[in-house]
């Protein structure tokens, strides 16, 4: 046996720290402090990314380090490849040429969005080694386990010279990003528009940043949480009406997200005509964990929400947020401030209801949405669309939904999070939404996945909403009866006419599937006279003028 | 196009005196609906055109639960589709003849 | 005669987002919509079904008569949303046939409304299409010279672009909306032909400012600015039947003289808020987001939005 002070001597324990100097050493070339010209960006990163690193190339759900990732893309792939990328968005082209070009090749993700089906088909072209699709808490927290960055290249609106970082509204994953990488030796780029003499506030430490590049243009920020009033179609607003009437009453639904789409939009927008006739403002809908949605503007002036912490920003809402500080979290110097990892944590801990919409739901309740060619990620969704079992604090819409699902009230009383999927029961070009069988579990076998990719797991699920009513899944008590509520809410698909009729009247009955008309809801009623803002310039309207809607949704 | 005629013998007549309403427009996702009470009291027709092929089955399904909740009877029934989800075609089915059941002011 | 029925149609409706029959039934008094060759005649395109297209019963275009608060009205009203409201066979021969009427019978009323809404003319139907737009320019020419009045209305979805711009610019007078467009070439055409450098049709802001109701009515290429509402257009159309000039030879002078003036004028602006400018706006980059009220005052002292031309 060796001595335990030989053993000690013989190992190096600051590699990684030898190798950030080695880094930085040959990057000091192109740097004047931590400021890089903007033309030698491809240079810095030859020089200070090594084959095989991992890189987290933000690359966030909305904002872009594009300028970087343009650069990235244009590194010799003889000095620079095998690079095993960690982000959570693949939303650029650029993310998917790093592969194409031989620069990258392992891949680690959440969300991919606008990319979903050239992802889909670089992965079936054995282009990319594909690790996990993730959820965001996950990827962020494999960030501190087994998937640290050794390089970050993250993009915020200004710096100063001391790499101290302003963000604004858009702060999103960088913190936990560069935090990760930064602690662990490794280098953090940052891309910005503009260097300033004092940041307005400070979103990241200057000691966590190593090199400055003032852009050419400023990022891109994509408007994804912005829905146009005029696009709701009846059949939506049926389903908020049934939403609202049928779970955020009766369970008193006060703490929640909204996940994105048409469905829930129609739901903020009924919130202050709809709800605010049935007397519930106050009662429901106050506290979110939430993007800032424009279409939540009107039920915000009309004094329905009380907070909203947000995962990201939206663009064009900058000028109202900062004048609702009531409302948002915002910093000393007035902006919004958003963190993707605080608001995750936050929309799955301490909240009681998360509505989303999905692309396919199959008899067990399971949904997804990937299809056989479009690999869309997960993003936040399983997060919020769970059943945290590590909450342990009482809510009165908790322990209802925990009281349904135990049934028979014997054993230690314990709390369910409402997880409501709202769908209509076909979706564009007549594809249906519920079908026996998943196309993720097709893709899963074609891909050599070890795990089907499943967006919210149907034993997390408590309800379904559909334009033919209102199934709650708390309260089957086989899975031949949770089978045919799912049916009986699934309309005229092939999966909703193989319905047991006798079964899905006795589940009716039970008040498991509940229709419009049980709940005195008159189906001609849903229309869009309903909804409080009709348009994008109603909405700005709403806003005081402060919201500033992006171009390509002005149509004025 | 697929043609499609359906016929039912219905329980009881329609209500209201209208002589005929057309609901909806012909554009991607929808579908227009024109309604005529011609027929026999206990008589129902739908006649279906749809550039979409093979939805027969769930065509059928949709009016015939229609059909079976409201008994429209003396309605001719006829629809030039654009592709409109069953849910759309349901309601403007239900909108037609909820304004059918309007009488003359 | 017909039964169609009219929908209750508030005051308040978008113009922007109702249907053909939702504007005709909102706009006229209540009760007095009579459509001739109604849907229940199934006047319809003989050609769509070759291309496996479903027709519309009324073709997308619906014409009739009526009273507009208490004055008798023809009207034609085109549905956006079929086809893109085009001109087409069937749907240009209801029309033409509806101003050709109000031409030879002085017994019919002497304004015809159009509630324009058309990308232009029907692909499938191009030739019938171009020859209807070419008649029905004439038409109106030969009715207004009988004293008939011809209002173009423009707010719906489609905007009046191709055939339906240059019926546009033959009526006596033109109402939009903020949400109305109207052109000859519409963003797509001239985004395909010239380049998205020149006209990108997906920036809205961009094709707005241009086409857009507003930049419409400040440089006289309208004569009046609806709010984007039933009741709007109704109290539009309602002012501009009253103040639809004669047509004859001064008219067309002065129309002649005002578009000289106007390419002049505007001969080095090379967007809209440098119109503007050139009209004496002072701060052109707000005309887009104020609401209707401020924008009808700014109107109001702009010397080009009025004129004797048309």
């Amino acid at each position: 046996m060796t001595a335990p002070t030989d053993r000690t001597t013989k190992r190096a324990w600051d590699t990684a720290q030898r190798s950030r100097d080695e880094r930085l050493a040959a990057a000091s070339r192109y740097a004047r402090g931590k400021i890089v010209d903007a033309a030698d960006t491809t240079k810095l990163l030859e020089a200070i990314v090594r084959p095989g690193d991992r890189v987290c190339l933000e690359g966030d759900n909305q904002k872009q380090a594009d300028f970087l990732a343009s650069r990235l893309a244009e590194v010799a792939p003889a000095i620079i490849n095998n690079l095993h990328i960690v982000q959570s968005g693949i939303v650029l082209p650029e993310h998917l040429d790093l592969f194409a070009l031989g620069i990258a090749k392992k891949l680690d993700f959440s969300y991919s969005g606008p990319q979903s089906v050239t992802l889909a088909r670089a992965l079936k072209g054995g282009k990319i080694e594909l690790g996990a699709v993730h959820t965001y808490l996950e990827l962020f927290s494999r960030y501190f386990i087994d998937l640290t960055p050794q390089v970050a290249l993250t993009v915020a609106r200004c710096a100063d010279r001391d790499g101290n970082l302003y963000m604004g509204p858009n702060t999103e994953d960088s913190p936990v990003v560069i935090e990760a990488t930064a602690f662990k030796q490794g280098i953090v780029v940052a891309q910005v528009n503009e260097v300033v003499d004092k940041v307005p506030r400070v979103d990241v430490a200057g000691d966590r940043v190593d090199f400055i590049v003032v852009t050419p243009s400023p990022f891109y920020v994509e408007p994804l949480f912005t829905r146009d009033p005029a696009q709701i179609t009846e059949t939506q607003i049926l389903g908020a009406m049934l939403a609202i009437k049928g779970i955020y009453e009766p369970y008193g639904v006060k703490r929640l997200n909204h996940g994105i789409g048409f469905n829930t939009a129609a739901i903020e927008l009924i919130l202050p005509t709809f709800a605010e006739r049935l007397g519930l403002k106050g009662k429901i809908a106050t506290h979110f964990a939430l993007n800032p949605h424009p279409t939540l503007i009107p039920a915000i002036e009309n004094g329905w929400v009380e907070q909203i912490h947000s995962f990201g920003s939206e663009v064009g809402m900058d000028d109202y947020m900062r004048a609702r500080p009531d409302i948002f979290f915002t910093g000393r110097d007035g902006s919004m401030s958003s963190n993707r990892m605080y608001c995750q944590a936050a929309g799955l801990y301490a909240t009681d209801l998360f509505i989303g919409s999905t692309l396919q739901i199959d008899l067990q309740g399971n949904s997804s949405t990937f299809t056989r060619d479009r690999i869309a990620g997960f993003g936040g969704a399983p997060n919020m669309g769970s059943d945290p079992h590590g909450r342990r604090h009482a809510s009165a819409p908790w322990l209802k939904a925990g009281r349904e699902a135990s049934g028979d009230g014997h054993g230690l009383p314990r709390g369910r999070k409402l997880v409501v999927q709202i769908v209509e029961t076909f979706g564009e070009k007549l594809v249906p939404t519920f079908v026996e069988n998943l196309d993720s579990i097709e893709l899963a076998k074609a891909l050599d996945l070890a795990l089907p990719p499943v967006m919210i797991y149907g034993d997390d699920v408590t309800h379904i909403v559909t334009e033919e009513g209102i199934a709650n899944l708390l309260l089957c008590r086989t899975p031949y009866e949770r089978e045919q509520a799912i049916r009986g809410v699934a309309g005229y698909t092939d999966v909703g006419r193989a319905r047991d009729r006798k079964a899905v009247e006795e589940l009716r009955a039970r008040k498991v599937i509940q229709r419009p008309e049980d709940l005195g809801i008159d189906v001609l009623d849903a229309n869009r006279s309903l909804l409080a803002a009709r348009s994008v310039k109603d909405l700005m309207h709403w806003s005081g003028d402060l919201y500033d809607p992006p171009r390509k949704f002005r149509n004025w | 196009m697929d043609n499609l005629k359906l016929s039912y013998a219905t329980r009881t007549p329609a209500a209201g005196d209208r002589q005929s309403v057309l609901v909806g427009v012909v554009a991607s996702g929808n579908l227009e609906v024109l309604f005529e009470r011609k027929l026999a009291p206990h008589e129902c027709v739908v006649e279906i055109a749809t550039p979409i092929h093979g939805y027969d089955e769930v065509w059928k399904a949709v009016v015939e639960d229609f059909v079976e909740r409201v008994s429209p009877g003396g309605l001719y029934i006829s629809i030039n589709d654009g592709g409109a989800r069953p849910d759309i075609v349901a309601l403007r089915l239900m909108q037609g003849v909820k304004t059918m059941e309007v009488n003359h002011e | 005669m017909n039964d169609m029925p009219e929908a209750r149609v508030s005051d308040s409706a978008s113009w922007f987002l109702s249907t053909a029959r939702e504007r005709i039934a909102g706009l006229l008094d209540h009760g007095s919509f009579m459509e001739f060759l109604p849907p229940t005649e199934r006047v319809q395109s003989p050609h769509l079904a070759l291309f496996d297209l479903p027709v519309a019963f009324d073709d997308g275009v619906i014409v009739g008569r009526g009273r507009l608060a208490g004055r008798d009205v023809l009207i034609a009203a085109q549905e956006g949303q079929f086809m893109g409201g085009t001109f087409a066979e069937v749907s240009g021969a209801k029309l033409l046939g509806l101003i050709r009427a109000a031409r030879d019978n002085d017994k019919l009323p002497r304004a015809i409304l159009l509630l324009l809404d058309s990308g232009g003319v029907r692909l499938q139907e191009a030739n019938a299409g171009e020859l209807a737009v070419a008649e029905v320019m004439r038409a109106i020419m030969e009715a207004r010279m009988a004293g008939v009045a011809v209002i173009a209305l423009v707010g719906g979805r489609a905007g009046a672009f191709g055939g339906a711009g240059l019926t546009a610019a033959t009526c006596s007078r033109i109402a939009i909306s903020e949400q109305g467009r109207t052109g000859v070439s519409g963003p797509e055409v001239i985004e395909t032909n010239k380049g998205v450098e020149e006209f990108d049709s997906k920036d809205k802001a961009l094709v707005w400012s241009v086409t857009g109701g507003r930049n419409r009515r400040l440089i006289g290429g309208a004569d009046a600015y609806a709010e984007d509402t039933v009741s709007g257009f109704r109290e539009a159309a309602s002012s501009l039947i009253d103040r639809a000039p004669t047509f004859d030879l001064a008219t067309l002078q002065a129309e002649q003289q005002r578009l000289s003036a106007r390419v002049e004028r505007f001969a080095n602006c090379s967007t809209a808020a440098e119109m503007w400018r050139v009209l004496g706006i002072t701060a052109p980059q707000s005309i887009r987001d104020m609401n209707d009220a401020a924008f009808v005052k700014i109107v109001a002292d702009v010397k080009e939005a009025s004129h004797d031309g048309r």
